[in-house]
């Protein structure tokens, strides 16, 4: 075997190394420097984000790839388009990390801080395995490294019997749909007999069976509950709610965006030839499920972390609008959506979380009055909301505004009344979110929370994602860069049906 | 980018938001307020007189002081500037309703946030103006729109919670609508294989919009900004909002927020996509046709003044809606005239209602009378505003209607013989009698108001106006007068858009 194969996982293997090193600092630092664990993850993350960007951009030298090359036999594959998502994904984690470390340093959690930084790691190796296999095997061990740690990290606070319930609901439908998944996966084998992606492709070109469809509808349920679409959404508030603050965000912007991504890399790369035969209107209806059933749960929920696991869930169904485009511009229109909705969602679950460190409350009842107790707090909620609403001038507006520009680039009236149902929704989601900002600025206040000050962390973290808020939409570069990177793409292309 | 006059009107106002964002008490922030609309106004003013002497010199290109800069390369979107004569009125109007506005709220609680998002939407307002490129266009309608939300929910009165959400919500929703119909001008703005633009002047050059596409693009784009426009069945937002907004916040919005609607339907959804705007137009002439009519009829019934008022805003804003759809030269300089004249207008009866509500604390007209007696200088700005709205010769409502219904007569008279001409002529009748009930509603205020005896004793201790509110209103006045009695000065300015270039894109019975 040529072991310099291994070079092409750059990411990966720079991934590891941070894991290592964590796990190392962890271990042989004497106690009382432990307590800056979650500081050297968050820069240890932080350099290899930094170091993945530079190579997208023109070094070679640095992580992520500038072509695109593939290993072990077309198992893993790497290009500059999933370079980019990657390091989408570090920063992301970067903030995470940034947001976690008041709750990791508390009385409850400083025994198992290093647990934490140690399974989140893991967990996002897989999800770097989930978008870069090309085969079903290595898909799967990505999907299973990326769930079942998760499972462990929301059971973290285990005093907490929310906690541990959730832990049990998670692990119980991640295993279950693993096993839907790997059911649909059998069928795909056996219409086959193959499991690389492009073998697969080529051998259902011809006529479609209804086992195929049977299939794809596993595969897809499969993937869709990861991703929480409806109807695979019930685990999403339990879970959002029962987990800590930190890993929630985790789950609900990581986790999501990087399945987004793998879901479309799999169906377009293996299954991408009987798209509109086949997996087209499945896509469809689960959109217009998702978004509707997820907007219209989330207006009556005044628990914040249950109100934003059903806004996640119809968000869900916005970012699967950039598949549905059929095109490259969708492609690039998902990459920015997400990392949009990165900042924006961190952006609500770094005010939740500053608050329930403070005070322990996280119902929406509870945020009244807040603009006049701790406005910045307050003011950080509201561009968040704002931008998950999609409101300009902030970076909502442009990723929801791109998004449907390239869905109804395919040009066809079920698309055009696919996007206006979408947009009608966002009208019942803007309607949910200006309730956060009414409660905040406009309900009396009887007993509001009282002011505090936030910690340093929480306050760089607040203030990177409403930095990125502000600014993602508004540069153009960036958004231009993700186009761009997308369309010279020579593999990309060959994905799309004509 | 900086050497283009136009990007200062979203300069100054984010100059503004950067220097309240500064003070430190309400002196700085007041005199932040008034230079900054001071500089507005005297840029609106430069440009008009530079604009029109460009005019004067022959120059006939449809939009002048144009520059573009490239935005998101991939999608050719573009901040792309231009004005002609609209632009220029309706930047005018604007920048004279901020600054009578800034004086309005001289008094207002928690003034740095209320300024701060005062000036957000008057950001919006202006970037609309200027934008030609559909993207830029509709973003900062949006960022007009949103500041509405909490400036009714925090500084309003009454039902605040439910107007405002009602108001936020029916204004996005249009706006749903709206961006569906953008982004399908977007696909269809360019022959095949050309490329795709969201530049209305390219766009209206190309007219490559089938006529199957624009059946179906044009009423989204219409609606989407006719529900701004409060087009009957969309305006039920408008009376809710207009009632619990604060008084600068009433006073922008139907000012120059409802003109926002009627310069996009017409730069827009007429503009783009003429063949669908005549074919269609019978249903949208019903729809605006009944807003003037019911609007009217509706504010007779009405005892709170800001509900009577609103009701008063939809019928002349749906007078606008009504005579950009005759396709006439006539009747769109009356719709341009009229969107000027209600707006100063309407502003200036929000203005008064306030000032007589922060004394009196109550709108219902049974509860007041002989206010004449106790605030005589408020009492006269009322009965000018009010002589304005129903249109007295001398003031701006007398100019603008004679010119839509003139108009309109004839574009009706035009094609008298087929259906469309009739139902032109019909509800050009109809729109003429609700002048009549505008006469109604108006004097039954002013009578039951401003005359007869003082009906609450306590009135009696109250004061006239102060300076700041004397300066609001006078402003307004003088601006009302001035069109009505040097019309063709306007006439003028906004006929040099109506250049022939224009009329062979709207292609139509002019």
């Amino acid at each position: 075997m040529d072991y310099s194969q291994f070079l092409v996982m750059k990411q990966e293997i720079g991934l590891l190394v941070v894991f290592l090193l964590v796990f190392f600092y962890d271990l042989f630092m004497p106690q009382g420097s432990r307590k800056s664990l979650p500081g050297f993850t968050a820069c240890c993350m932080t350099v290899l984000t930094v170091l993945g960007f530079f190579a997208c951009a023109c070094c070679p030298f640095f992580l992520g790839s500038s072509q695109e090359v593939s290993a072990f036999g077309g198992m893993y594959e790497t290009s500059p388009v999933i370079s980019a998502i990657k390091n989408i994904l570090n920063i992301g984690a970067v903030i995470v990390l940034i947001q976690s470390v008041k709750w990791a340093n508390n009385q409850n959690m400083h025994m198992r801080r290093g647990e934490f930084y140690m399974l989140l790691l893991v967990t996002l190796f897989g999800m770097y395995l989930m978008i870069s296999a090309r085969h079903f095997l290595l898909f799967v061990i990505g999907l299973e490294c990326a769930s079942l740690p998760l499972a462990a990290m929301v059971a973290l606070d285990k005093q907490r019997y929310e906690s541990q319930e959730a832990a049990v609901k998670y692990i119980l439908t991640a295993v279950f749909s693993s096993a839907v998944f790997m059911m649909g996966l059998s069928f795909v084998y056996g219409l086959t007999g193959s499991l690389y992606f492009h073998k697969i492709y080529m051998a259902i070109a011809g006529p479609n069976s209804t086992l195929l469809i049977v299939a794809l509808a596993f595969v897809m349920a499969g993937v869709g509950f990861k991703l929480s679409l409806v109807p695979f959404h019930l685990w999403t508030a339990d879970v959002y709610q029962g987990a800590p603050t930190s890993v929630t965000s985790y789950l609900s912007v990581i986790s999501k965006g990087a399945t987004a991504f793998a879901f479309l890399v799999i169906f377009f790369q293996a299954f991408g030839c009987v798209y509109h035969q086949v997996w087209e209107w499945m896509l469809y209806a689960l959109i217009i499920l998702t978004i509707t059933l997820g907007n219209l749960f989330a207006l009556r929920q005044r628990d914040m972390k249950r109100f934003l696991a059903f806004s996640s869930v119809s968000q869900a169904g916005y970012i699967m609008l950039g598949i549905i485009g059929n095109n490259t511009m969708g492609v690039a229109a998902l990459m920015y959506y997400i990392l949009v909705y990165i900042f924006s969602n961190l952006a609500a679950f770094g005010v939740i979380g500053a608050i329930e460190n403070a005070t322990g409350k996280v119902s929406m009842d509870d945020y009244r009055g807040l603009s006049k107790t701790n406005p910045r707090l307050a003011f950080a909620m509201m561009l968040a909301m704002f931008s998950l609403a999609g409101i300009p001038p902030f970076a909502g507006f442009f990723s929801k505004f791109f998004i449907f520009t390239s869905a109804i680039n395919a040009g066809t009236t079920a698309i055009y009344v696919l996007v206006l149902i979408a947009l009608i929704n966002t009208i019942i989601s803007l309607y949910y979110y200006l309730l956060v900002v009414k409660a905040m600025y406009i309900s009396p206040d009887e007993c509001p929370v009282q002011h505090f000050k936030s910690s340093c962390s929480e306050r760089l973290a607040l203030g990177l994602t409403v930095a990125g808020i502000m600014f993602i939409g508004l540069v153009s570069p960036i958004y231009n860069w993700l186009l761009n990177l997308t369309s010279d793409a020579p593999g990309l292309l060959t994905w799309f049906v004509q | 980018m900086f050497s283009n006059i136009l990007i200062y009107f979203v300069i100054i106002p984010l100059v503004m938001l950067a220097g309240l964002a500064l003070c430190r008490n309400v002196k700085q922030i007041r005199s932040v307020a008034v230079v900054g609309s001071l500089c507005l106004i005297g840029l609106s003013v430069w440009l008009l007189c530079d604009y029109l002497s460009l005019r004067a010199a022959g120059i006939d290109a449809p939009m002048l002081y144009t520059g573009s800069w490239m935005w998101f390369e991939p999608l050719n979107i573009h901040l792309a500037v231009g004005v002609d004569g609209i632009s220029i009125a309706m930047l005018l109007l604007s920048s004279i309703i901020v600054f009578a506005g800034s004086f309005a709220s001289w008094k207002i609680e928690e003034p740095k946030a209320f300024f701060l998002w005062l000036i957000l939407l008057s950001t919006g307002v202006f970037g609309f103006f200027i934008s030609i490129d559909l993207f830029t266009m509709f973003m900062f309608y949006e960022v007009a729109l949103i500041p509405m939300y909490l400036l009714i929910g925090v500084w309003g009165s009454g039902n605040k919670n439910y107007s405002a959400m009602k108001l936020t919500l029916m204004l996005m929703g249009g706006s749903a609508f709206l961006m569906l119909g953008l982004i399908g001008i977007y696909y269809h703005s360019a022959p095949e294989g050309g490329q795709l633009t969201w530049n209305i002047l390219e766009i209206a050059q190309n007219a490559s919009i089938s006529e199957g596409w624009q059946y179906f693009l044009f009423p989204m784009t219409f609606v989407g900004f006719g529900v701004l426009g409060a087009m009957f069945p969309f305006h039920t937002w408008s009376p809710d909002g207009h009632a619990s907004a604060p008084t600068a916040v009433s006073m922008l919005h139907a000012g120059v927020l409802m003109k926002l609607g009627g310069y996009g339907c017409f730069r827009v959804a007429i503009y783009l996509m003429p063949f669908a705007a005549n074919e269609l137009a019978w249903i949208f002439l019903t729809l605006t046709g009944i807003s003037v009519v019911y609007g009217a009829f509706s504010a007779c019934v009405q005892t709170d003044l800001k509900y009577i008022n609103a009701y008063s805003s939809v019928s002349h804003c749906g007078m606008v809606l009504f005579a950009i759809l005759m396709f006439n030269t006539t009747a769109m300089s009356g719709a341009i005239m009229q969107m000027l004249s209600h707006g100063l207008m309407t502003a200036l009866f929000f203005a008064l209602i306030g000032m007589i509500y922060g004394r009196t604390h109550t709108r219902d007209i049974r509860q007041m009378g002989g206010l004449l007696k106790i605030m005589p200088y408020l009492g006269v700005c009322y009965v000018i505003a009010g002589m304005a709205s129903l249109g007295l010769p001398g003031l701006s409502g007398f100019v603008a209607e004679m010119t839509i219904f003139v108009g309109s007569f004839k574009a009706g008279m035009h094609d008298l013989l087929n259906g469309a001409g009739a139902l032109r002529i019909a509800f050009t009748v109809a729109a003429c009698c609700a002048i009549v009930i505008t006469a109604v509603y108006i004097l039954r205020v002013v009578g039951k108001l401003l005359q007869g005896p003082v009906y609450d004793e306590h009135h009696l201790t109250l004061t006239d106006a102060t300076w700041w509110e004397r300066l609001s209103t006078v402003t307004l006045i003088v601006c009302v007068a001035a069109i009505g009695c040097f019309p063709n000065f306007f006439i003028k300015l906004i006929e040099t858009t109506f250049s022939p270039e224009i009329f062979k894109v709207i292609g139509l019975n002019l």
